[in-house]
């Protein structure tokens, strides 16, 4: 076995065995584990790439693009796992989760990494396809977990939008596999992207056309992008935090992972033919419009986690533009900003679930003046904050400035819409969270004990990407941007 | 293209592939929940039949294999699963009132002549013959989008979500005789865990809010005080 199938294997089983532990004390520390073994062998993967290039096993296709995704998803993974032990630990105290509903949890947990790194290794386009569904239906699971009825509305809406989104995506791979027909030797290597990929410029473009739309429309319902996105506030405010911490970490990024993908494999074909890039344009327009109407929705928040949620839909649109105005420095960019987005994301929502345990409720009138309460979480709630709107010395300062730079260098007039935009949610997210965190601490409010120790690493890594780049992770992206747009940056 | 120049394989799955189309208008049509489970199950059936018909045709033993998948999960174990919750729920008699029935349908016809008009690009490719069933698939996956917004049951709708996977399977098979196995085992798969899941969410549903009127899903908005 070699370490992609470690990847792999580790949480397939972890799905069984964590189903059979009735322990709770032990499943957590055994999720924990797992997770911390996954990571390794992400790492061990990674260092196989970086050793060989690109690596294809029967089944799977390993370039730079998806290790450095596969990297970043175990790492948040595990960082969640860390902070998901004492705190589901807790709620079952209070009496909000059955010891049953737990062992649920711990198993889509592991079922839900697993579909998530299924998609990224594998080489086809029909199993990423089935696995970003399987990531859908262990995430229904774990959004409904509460089963209260705001949990199942939120649950339900969830399921059926991206499962007719995910559909909608569904008619576009056999699209794509009606266009590979005349390009590919045998008809079954139609979907395998290794066969697909170098014949790329010689498909039928009005098919790759007609296909990216409806894949476009499909994975971008997963990945929030506006009008498909009324599902994602709903989900990120009704499911248990961790949840909320790796679907607006993780999940999104895989999705967009699969619309780029398949822009790589669109595009070539719409220029050969010397048409412009439908794709390139669609994902701006949609990357535009989420980004829009995310940071006008940011003000008339009342929910924390909604919140919060509305800022992913934001970044997500943004990052969507970056990828469609393609260019080596938005490209650079979007990609930075991916991995940026992510460890701040997810530590801002680990320290909403410190949050609302404080005050026993995620209405964000009724938090306030957490760094009296305890300085631990009201100041993570800051910096992280201050870090997601973009303040420098952050990481996601430097990508942004990156977009803004080659949207001056190349669409000078959405520039202003980018700068209103980012001001516009830098006020909602201080206006919204500048009274939760200072001012004085309302009666009732009392310390939890808060494992701070995933948030503090998350920001170190982001400020530390903000200050100065590590020579071997701007290698690494610049080979990425080299990959998806044939020349790097540096 | 001339009808009568097609071999009979052909016509064959032309004449399935109207039917198909006809069940999907039924599903939108029928107020009664049992007749509607029923109508699905009949599209499942002639989706196995045309698989059938390709995997006979093209001489391709994997379609054999999703052509009894297809039967055995969309004709008669999806529909069973249903079955027994709406018998479990006590919901044989229930009937929901259309509000606009003859609009319904003609929007319904409408994204017919839309998915005609969407595939006319196709057309002009040399696999002429595909592009009729392209065409359709497009509209059955459209019409099963059109039954969950004009629908209010949620079994209903979901009915129409299975149908919208129905016209995709269609797709696959018609135009390029089907994707690679491991893909349409997977697809199976998930269609299965799926039908589990949501056979959960009814009762959960019903549990909740004592109804399955999907309109009573409304209490996560931005606007309401909480």
């Amino acid at each position: 076995m070699t370490s992609v199938h470690w990847v792999l294997v580790l949480p397939a089983v972890g799905i069984f065995v964590l189903a059979g532990i009735p322990s709770l004390a032990v499943a957590g520390w055994l999720n924990l584990l797992l997770t911390f073994a996954e990571l390794l062998a992400a790492l061990a993967l990674g260092w196989q790439v970086k050793q060989s290039g690109v690596l294809v096993l029967p089944g799977f296709y390993i370039d730079a693009f998806n290790v450095y995704l596969v990297a970043l998803t175990t790492f948040v993974g595990f960082t969640t796992a860390v902070f998901s032990r004492p705190y589901m630990a807790e709620l079952v105290d209070k009496g909000l989760l059955s010891r049953r509903r737990m062992r649920l949890y711990h198993a889509m947990y592991q079922g839900f990494l697993l579909t998530m790194l299924l998609a990224l290794t594998t080489n086809n386009l029909g199993i990423l396809w089935v696995s970003i569904e399987g990531a859908t239906l262990a995430t229904v699971l774990l959004v409904s977990l509460y089963r209260t009825p705001e949990a199942i509305e939120a649950a339900w809406k969830y399921f059926i939008l991206c499962g007719v989104g995910i559909a909608l995506a569904l008619f576009g791979n056999v699209l794509v596999y009606f266009g590979a027909q005349p390009v590919v030797t045998h008809p079954e290597d139609g979907l395998t992207w290794s066969l697909l990929y170098p014949y790329a410029e010689h498909m039928n473009p009005t098919v790759m056309s007609m296909a990216f739309v409806f894949l476009l429309v499909g994975y971008g319902t997963k990945v929030g992008l506006v009008p498909m996105h009324f599902w994602l506030p709903d989900a990120h405010s009704e499911g248990p935090t961790p949840v909320s911490a790796v679907l607006s970490g993780l999940l999104l990024n895989v999705a967009l992972y699969a619309v780029v993908r398949l822009k790589m494999l669109a595009s070539p074909a719409i220029l050969a033919a010397d048409l412009p890039d439908l794709p390139g344009l669609l994902m701006m327009g949609f990357g535009l419009l989420s980004f829009s109407v995310a940071v006008l929705s940011l003000h008339r928040q009342r929910d924390i986690k909604r919140l919060f949620s509305y800022s992913s839909i934001e970044h997500m649109g943004l990052m969507t533009f970056a990828f469609g105005m393609g260019g080596p420095l938005a490209t650079f960019a979007a990609l930075l900003h991916m991995l940026v987005h992510s460890l701040t994301k997810s530590a801002i929502f680990v320290t909403v679930g410190h949050a609302t345990h404080i005050a026993g409720t995620q209405t964000l009138e009724q938090i306030r003046g957490l760094i009296r309460v305890q300085p631990g979480v009201g100041w993570g709630l800051l910096l992280g904050v201050a870090a997601i709107a973009g303040f420098p010395p952050f990481g996601i300062f430097t990508s942004e400035f990156l977009v803004l730079s080659a949207t001056i260098q190349h669409w000078p007039w959405l520039t202003g819409i980018l700068l209103v935009g980012l001001g516009i949610a830098f006020a909602g997210l201080f206006r919204q969270i500048h009274p939760v965190v200072y001012g004085p601490a309302p009666e009732g409010q009392r310390p939890v004990r808060a494992n701070m120790l995933p948030v503090l690493i998350h920001l170190l890594l982001v400020l530390w990407l903000g200050l100065a780049i590590p020579g071997f992770l701007a290698g690494w992206l610049n080979e990425v941007t080299q990959l998806l747009v044939g020349e790097g940056l540096l | 293209m001339n009808l009568l120049h097609l071999s009979l394989a052909e016509q064959g799955i032309f004449v399935l592939a109207a039917l198909i189309l006809l069940a999907s208008f039924f599903l939108i049509a029928q107020v009664r929940l049992v007749a509607a489970i029923h109508s699905f199950a009949w599209q499942g059936a002639l989706i196995a039949a045309v698989t059938f018909l390709v995997a006979g045709v093209q001489n391709t033993p994997h379609l054999l294999v999703s052509a009894v998948l297809t039967l055995l999960l969309k004709a008669i174990g999806i529909p069973w699963i249903l079955h027994f919750l709406v018998r479990k729920m006590g919901l044989e008699r229930e009937m929901e009132r259309l509000q606009r029935p003859a609009l319904t349908l003609l929007v319904g016809t409408g994204l017919v002549i839309f998915s005609y008009w969407a595939v006319l690009p196709i057309e002009r490719l040399e696999f002429g013959a595909t592009r009729n069933i392209i065409a359709i698939s497009l509209a059955v996956v459209l019409l099963g989008l059109w039954c969950m917004v004009a629908r209010h049951q949620v079994i209903v709708q979901v009915l129409g979500f299975m149908s919208m996977e129905n016209g995709l399977f269609l797709a696959a098979v018609a135009s390029t005789k089907g994707m690679p196995l491991v893909v349409e085992l997977g697809v199976a798969f998930d269609v299965l865990v799926a039908a589990i899941l949501f056979g959960i969410f009814f009762l959960q549903i019903r549990e909740n809010l004592t109804t399955l009127d999907a309109d009573r899903l409304n209490r996560l908005s931005e606007k309401e005080e909480r």
